[in-house]
């Protein structure tokens, strides 16, 4: 809980650009939540948010940046990632946090995505995955299951999803989640452990996008796509990420899925280039 | 010999690509992210061995849109940053250079120039990337782009760069090419006093006050970076003085002017060219780069003729010196541009000298050089 | 046998009889909140803010009991809840 309650201001705001609201997202959107389940996080882990830096990409959820009072940056698309590394890499003291989409993150930053994992870098990525493109319309995208129809893909997927958790743990990510919108608490708790924990942590949101996915899969309003999180999801926190694949239907596995210490690419650094100043 | 410090000081004989790196570092430079690729390697090369030596953080990146992007970041962070590239490269970096100069950040990318298109011929020279560099990224922008001849202008003109990219808050090309980055020549190398370092302008008012893109007569923003308590907000879309996105035609025209307009009304402490015998000349040799230096000699032997030709050397080539070349093309009858392209700079030479002398083309494909006899030819022919 | 334990962050879930409050201008009438209430505290009106949506209401009887899941799902930042005794003081 943020700070006292008034009748005036939503306690979040505290950590919003509240001149900015109301924001572009659709009515049901669930990036929202997610956000507002972020600055919980942030304030549950008592980070100095002076010391917080936020990136993103392009489409819905790259917009995140621009709604948080942090210092904020709205790359290219895809790009978030390496833009973020060279912001962690050059001050070691910033949280540096990317907050994107499947899309973005995904697709065209894909590479970004599994070379960052592998060097466990100082970020934590939180990427909210709505199963499509929904800024440019709702067509398919890197996570958009099997079969799922989409403007570009109006007979049905042919095109087999990642399974990002399995993605990223497999490149070395040092904590990796998955959680639903209509999950905000153990989704806040889980971004408050990535946001404190050492190296390239990764958080996966699933929510809901009325407007584009749900309305050609005929999943019915944002209610409704929660109403299916909540009868598909099978929490399973420890489970080995590559049995979280998610279908057009069928069980959905959520829950806190890798916890591990590895060096990060900072320790490395702080080792090896010391032999060089020691000459 | 090396100071305490890790800069170095002294003559040397060394390649281009070293000095290049060896000016970043005096400059300040203290981050660089790369991808090998010929001929540019040896710059970040250079970078892994020295950066760590001076505190700096050298990372190889998956790729160069990742480098592009890494440097904007770690500027954004409040250190210097610089990576080095070559035609694919440069290429790929296109899109993120255009990032660059929409929020802003200052930079230093270097290109080693090599013959395209394509993969062309990577280990040999060429100058096809001069309107990349001008035109490269989509949208309408300004940029400065300098043109090193030498290994000692390497050296030279990446401190430059870096005090002109952080003057101008704008990422800065070296447009350098194969034969200048591989040479090696005596580099005579100086630290540079902290009062010739030029740092980005700082805001003046506390972090509730500040609009990241509020500028004052010189059109350059004060810039904050990440960590002081800013809280700002910087978009690649178009924005407002707060940065926070606005989608009209009038905050795009405000926008637009004034990231073309802070170049355009700052020429004056941008331009820089160097000028041999062009007092009485009736032929204007202009060319930049390695091709300068045989355009020299091929003016010398001009002259021994008794040909009144002069060379104008671009070291600047964006922004063009249009006004220089106006005033020629009032005096001269003909200019001369050797350079290894199928005629890129001529064409803004045409432009300028608008009918008044005749622009001549004298181009080379790449994978060599010019022979000063072939310039020389073509002095003796314009002047008949 | 018990079937049943008490939370381990029994504390930070702890709840009592709230208001719930809503900035009218933000909401876009999902009725997440509304659907999703555990004790129907709220409900739809027929009251259209500016952008043209329908807003939820909560029904006057009290029913809310503060568990926040309104305010951790609005997808708009729209609405939170207040304790009642703060409320009632007018904060």
């Amino acid at each position: 809980m943020i700070g006292t309650k008034t009748l005036t201001d939503n306690p979040v705001d505290l950590y919003l650009r509240a001149d900015r609201m109301p924001h572009i997202w659709c009515s049901g959107c669930g990036v929202g939540p997610s956000v507002a389940c972020f600055v919980k996080a942030i304030h549950r882990t008592g980070l100095d948010t002076d010391k917080i830096a936020i990136v993103s990409g392009i489409g819905c959820s790259g917009r995140v940046a621009g709604y948080v009072k942090v210092d904020s940056f709205h790359t290219t698309h895809g790009r978030a990632i390496p833009f973020a590394t060279g912001l962690a890499l050059a001050n070691p003291e910033l949280k540096v946090v990317v907050f994107s989409g499947d899309g973005d993150l995904a697709a065209i930053g894909g590479n970004h995505l599994i070379h960052a994992a592998r060097r466990n870098i100082d970020m934590t990525v939180i990427c909210y995955n709505n199963f499509n493109y929904g800024m440019t319309g709702g067509q398919l995208g890197p996570t958009t299951p099997l079969e799922a129809k989409s403007t570009t893909s109006p007979y049905g997927n042919c095109d087999p999803p990642f399974n990002l958790p399995h993605l990223v743990a497999a490149c070395g990510a040092s904590y990796v989640s998955r959680w639903t919108v209509i999950h905000p608490r153990q989704l806040e708790k889980s971004m408050a452990e990535a946001l404190t924990k050492p190296g390239f942590t990764f958080v996966e949101v699933l929510g809901p996008c009325p407007t584009t996915y749900g309305r050609m899969n005929k999943l019915g309003r944002g209610v409704d796509e929660l109403r299916a999180y909540q009868e598909r999801c099978v929490v399973s926190n420890g489970v080995d990420p590559r049995d979280a694949e998610i279908g057009l239907n069928g069980p959905i596995l959520v829950g806190n899925f890798v916890d591990l210490s590895r060096p990060t690419f900072w320790d490395h650094c702080v080792k090896i280039f010391g032999r060089a100043q020691k000459k | 010999m090396m100071s305490v410090d890790g800069l170095m000081e002294g003559e040397f004989f060394m390649n281009g690509d070293d000095a290049c790196a060896e000016g970043a570092i005096a400059a300040g430079c203290r981050f660089f992210a790369g991808y090998p690729i010929t001929p540019a390697t040896e710059v970040a090369e250079r970078m892994s061995r020295r950066l760590p030596e001076v505190g700096g953080v050298y990372i190889q990146m998956e790729d160069e849109i990742a480098s592009m992007n890494a440097i904007l970041g770690a500027s954004w962070a409040g250190v210097k940053s610089m990576t080095s590239t070559s035609g694919p490269g440069f290429s790929l970096m296109m899109e993120n250079l255009g990032l660059g100069i929409m929020l802003e950040t200052p930079c230093v990318l270097v290109n080693i120039q090599r013959a395209g298109p394509s993969t062309g011929i990577p280990t040999l020279i060429g100058q096809g990337d001069m309107m990349q560099a001008r035109w490269g990224s989509h949208g309408h922008y300004e940029i400065i782009a300098v043109v090193p001849d030498s290994p000692q202008e390497m050296f030279d003109l990446t401190i430059t760069a870096f005090n002109l990219s952080e003057q101008f808050r704008i990422p800065v090309l070296i447009m350098s090419d194969e034969v200048v980055g591989h040479m090696s020549e005596k580099v005579v190398m100086r630290q540079v006093a902290p009062e010739d370092l030029v740092t980005r302008p700082r805001p003046a008012v506390p972090p509730e006050e500040y609009s990241p893109y509020l500028s004052g007569d010189d059109l350059v923003p004060p810039m904050a970076v990440a960590g002081e308590g800013y809280r700002f907000h910087v978009t690649g879309l178009t924005h407002d003085e707060r940065g926070y996105p606005v989608m009209t035609a009038e905050a795009q025209d405000k926008l637009v002017r004034r990231l073309v307009d802070k170049i355009r009304l700052n020429k004056k402490h941008i331009l820089r060219m160097e000028e041999v015998g062009l007092d009485d000349a009736e032929i204007v040799v202009c060319a930049y780069g390695i091709t300068s230096r045989v355009a020299k000699r091929a003016v010398q032997l001009a002259r021994q003729e008794g040909i009144r030709a002069g060379l104008l050397r671009l070291i600047v080539v964006w922004p063009f010196p249009e006004e220089r070349v106006r005033e020629l093309a009032a005096q001269a009858g003909a200019f001369i541009v050797p350079e290894i392209n199928y005629g890129q700079i001529v064409l803004e030479v045409e432009r300028c000298a608008a009918g008044r002398a005749r622009s001549i083309l004298l181009p080379h494909m790449g994978g060599g050089v010019h022979h000063p006899e072939t310039i020389l030819e073509a002095i003796r022919e314009a002047a008949v | 046998m018990k079937l049943w334990r008490k939370p381990f962050d029994f504390h930070e879930q702890a709840t009592a009889p709230s208001k719930v409050v809503l900035n009218k201008d933000r909401c876009k009438g999902c009725e997440y909140c509304v659907v999703f209430c555990p004790t129907k505290a709220l409900v739809m009106s027929t009251e259209m803010n500016a952008k043209g949506y329908l807003i939820p209401v909560e029904l006057p009887d009290g029913k809310c009991l503060g568990c926040g899941l309104c305010e951790a799902i609005c997808p708009d930042f729209a609405l939170w809840i207040v304790p009642l005794e703060a409320a009632q003081k007018g904060e």
